[in-house]
């Protein structure tokens, strides 16, 4: 074992691969190397550490310095500067919006001091390819724990009593559905894990499964043992290659390790895993669905009960959760149920992981206490909104789930508080929206989404969802008519209560929950034929202001459409007939006096 | 992996290997890297500190380096910080003194007086 005197870590998760850490870690390779440090410094690559916006970014300790925005010159300054001669190169600091002193390590930047890291503990501080480093961080120890001094109701117990709740979507308890499997009748059984994320926006179980997959695999050898199975598998999308690739090698070294396999740490307790790779349709998440996909069928949903607790994977009682409901677990036997409920609010125990984006400064992957507020979330560890605009809503929950306004900021984000406001937890994608966002657009958005994903199985959800889509993109074109919410309400109401799975049972939400914040912005589609937010083509009129425009006739000579009039030095004036809404006049008007309404 | 115990054993190997990413409380060696500690033969310094520190085994022993102290005419330095804050600074360290600062105050916590130096201000 050698002895190293700085560790570099670069983040090779998905969003800084797409920055370009590859070529940073190179050149940060070769750099150490020409200064002959290799026997000193080790780089070790990492999953997402969370401000993927801040992209590529490294961390080097002891120190715990962070860089971000990195490209290869950057590297070879930190090369000879820092890892050479100890000096922290400033420039490359982050720099935090309201100070004017860069945060020299991790630790001083808001984006991760307000964070609770339980499931993402490892990610993006440990190696994912060493199983070494997984075990330093005290992997595979809960599962030894539970083998060698829990009985595996024992187990069931701390889960239950813990609190957990799964984290793909509906908050089921996750004890109580581990003890349905328990006691169900019969030898075998399974456990899965639901890699799937379908949801638009979110990555979270990417990047656990990326950054510490090992975690995935104790957490369902713990299961194994509380309901005695000895099969697992992992269903992953298939757009997820690195996940596959990580998940593969995390495998195969658990079992060199005698992790998985035989006889694990000695005792008669025996369990394995296998990836199956999945076609990555959005229903295929739903769980009825995935197992039929691992059984080699169609993924299709079919209605429940029974419940996969009893009758799943070939007919067997399937424990089924989510990789971050996984990530979970070992923690929970490590430290107990009390601890683990010690954390969050009443009924939401521990943190959840969310994928902050859209219209906010830092986006990325945070893990805070159940119980935080949205204000705080996309405030405090967020930073706020950028470019001066107004906050409008939070959408959570993806394609089944709903907004929540401004109002309602200071809401405490747990299951139970989302689903009253007409919004849901889900699997934790929370998208940022700000003025610039039309509510009417961003429904439509969800509902083509769903639409398109929809298998046709039931007619509520393949017709009615299709009819909802007809009615929304009616409206943004300008011919919405009296009647057409009420309309919306009540089809959504019926798809919800006869759809016969998940997906359609929630397609609606996204268009129930903007008309119950965001009444007023469909009634000025309507009614005004106008959209608010400037979003919808067909209801946005161009103007142009009598006191401004000087009758210089640029916007007249680039006007496609020829519908711009006027003598010259005499205001002009668009025939809003013949006008085709390009913005072209308004981009070349020098004295801003085209605006839209 | 036949055992918790084995697990463990194998845990606090590799442990050790990652004890820099953990901010614990220990001792912190630091060897100064400016332009004239380099010049004054820092590096081998540093690079004996390492070889006896993983030779010796030595647990929650953070070394690390920083920029130039304001000492130049004492260099190599190198400074031990124990872990309730008070620090010690050795000047005109070569690759033996590098080693018997290991033993004598890593391993035995005896601070060699004869090669400290006073510190004149702050650190830049
Ligand atoms: C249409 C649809 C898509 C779903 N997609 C996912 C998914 O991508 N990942 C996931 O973990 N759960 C997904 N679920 C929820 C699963 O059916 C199931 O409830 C979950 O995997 C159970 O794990 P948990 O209790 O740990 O949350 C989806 C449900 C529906 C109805
Ligand atoms: S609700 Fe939609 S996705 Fe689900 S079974 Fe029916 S048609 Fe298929
Ligand atoms: S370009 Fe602007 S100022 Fe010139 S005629 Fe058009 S609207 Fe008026
Ligand atoms: S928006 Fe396009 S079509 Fe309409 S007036 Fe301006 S340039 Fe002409
Ligand atoms: S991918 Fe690097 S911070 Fe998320
Ligand atoms: S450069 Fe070493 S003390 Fe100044």
């Amino acid at each position: 074992m050698r002895l190293y005197r700085a560790h570099v870590l670069v983040c090779a998760g998905a969003g800084c691969i797409s920055s370009g850490c590859q070529a940073v870690k190179n050149a940060l390779l070769e750099n150490i190397e020409r200064l002959g440090l290799q026997q000193e410094v080790k780089v070790v690559e990492t999953g997402c550490m969370g401000p993927c916006d801040l992209g590529p970014v490294i961390v080097v300790y002891p120190e715990g310095v962070f860089y971000r925005q990195l490209k290869p010159s950057d590297a070879v300054e930190i090369a000879e500067e820092h890892l050479l001669k100890g000096r922290v190169v400033r420039h490359l600091l982050y720099q935090p919006a309201e100070s004017a002193t860069p945060a020299t390590t991790f630790e001083q930047i808001d984006f991760f001091k307000k964070q609770t890291r339980i499931a993402l503990r490892n990610t993006g501080i440990i190696n994912p390819e060493s199983v070494e480093e997984y075990i330093a961080r005290d992997g595979y120890r809960a599962l030894g724990k539970a083998l060698s001094e829990m009985t595996p109701a024992q187990v069931l117990e701390c889960i239950k009593r813990s609190g957990l709740r799964g984290r793909g979507g509906a908050g089921f308890p996750t004890g109580l559905k581990w003890e349905f499997t328990a006691r169900a009748p019969g030898d075998t059984k399974y456990v899965v894990c639901n890699a799937d994320e379908g949801d638009p926006g979110a990555f979270m179980d990417r990047s656990i499964i990326e950054g510490d997959p090992h975690t995935v695999l104790e957490g369902m050898a713990i299961c194994g043992y509380a309901i005695g199975a000895r099969q697992g598998y992992v269903y992953v999308r298939a757009e997820y290659p690195l996940a596959v690739e990580r998940l593969e090698l995390a495998i195969a070294r658990a079992r060199r390790y005698g992790l998985l396999g035989d006889n694990i740490f000695g005792t008669d307790f025996s369990f394995d895993v296998e990836i199956r790779v999945g076609a990555g349709a959005f229903v295929c998440g739903e769980e009825t669905a995935l197992l039929a996909s691992i059984e080699g069928r169609r993924g299709e949903p079919r209605p429940r009960p029974p419940f996969p607790a009893v009758q799943g994977l070939w007919g067997k009682p399937t424990v089924i959760n989510n990789v971050e409901t996984w990530a979970n677990v070992p923690p929970i036997i490590l430290n107990g149920a009390d601890w683990f409920a010690s954390i969050g609010t009443e009924k939401s125990k521990g943190t959840k992981v969310f994928a902050l984006a859209g219209k906010v400064n830092n986006t990325g992957l945070v893990e805070v206490p159940m119980g935080t507020t949205l204000r705080e979330i996309i405030y405090e560890i967020g930073g706020g909104i950028p470019g001066g605009k107004q906050f409008k809503a939070v959408q959570t929950g993806g394609p089944s789930g709903g907004c929540i306004p401004a109002s309602h900021l200071d809401v405490p984000v747990d299951y139970e508080s989302l689903t009253g406001l007409g919004a849901i937890m889900g699997s934790g994608g929370m998208i940022v929206l700000d003025e610039t966002t039309c509510m009417v657009d961003l429904a439509r958005f969800f509902l083509e989404f769903v639409q398109d994903e929809s298998c046709g199985k039931c007619s509520p959800c393949r017709i009615g969802t299709r009819r909802m889509l007809e009615i929304l993109e009616r409206i943004i074109k300008g011919q919405g008519r009296d009647g057409d919410i009420e309309l919306l309400e009540e089809l959504g109401r019926n798809i919800k209560s006869s759809a016969l799975c998940g997906l359609g049972q929630t397609a609606p939400n996204p268009v129930l929950s903007t008309i119950r914040h965001f009444r007023a912005e469909y009634a000025a589609h309507i009614y005004d034929k106008k959209c608010p937010a400037g979003v919808c083509k067909d209801l946005i009129v161009y103007t142009i202001s009598e006191e401004k425009c000087n009758g210089c006739g640029r916007c007249a000579l680039v006007c496609p459409a020829r519908a711009i009039v006027g003598e010259k030095k005499k205001a002009h004036r668009i025939d809003v007939e013949k006008c085709i809404r390009c913005g072209t006049c308004m981009e070349k008007c020098k004295f801003m006096a085209i605006y839209t309404m | 992996m036949k055992s918790l115990a084995e697990l463990d054993k194998l845990r606090e190997e590799i442990q050790r290997e990652m004890a820099l990413r953990e901010k614990k409380e220990g001792i912190k060696v630091v060897v100064s890297m400016g332009t004239c500690g380099i010049a004054a033969g820092a590096r081998d310094v540093i690079a004996v500190l390492l070889e006896e520190i993983s030779r010796r085994n030595l647990q929650d022993v953070v070394l690390t380096q920083t920029g130039c102290a304001g000492l130049c005419h004492c260099e190599p330095l190198v400074q031990v910080e124990g872990p309730g804050g008070e620090k010690v600074t050795y000047g005109h360290v070569d690759e033996q003194k590098a080693r018997e600062i290991v033993a004598a105050h890593l391993v035995n916590g005896q601070v060699i007086k004869e090669w400290t130096v006073k510190e004149e201000g702050e650190r830049v």
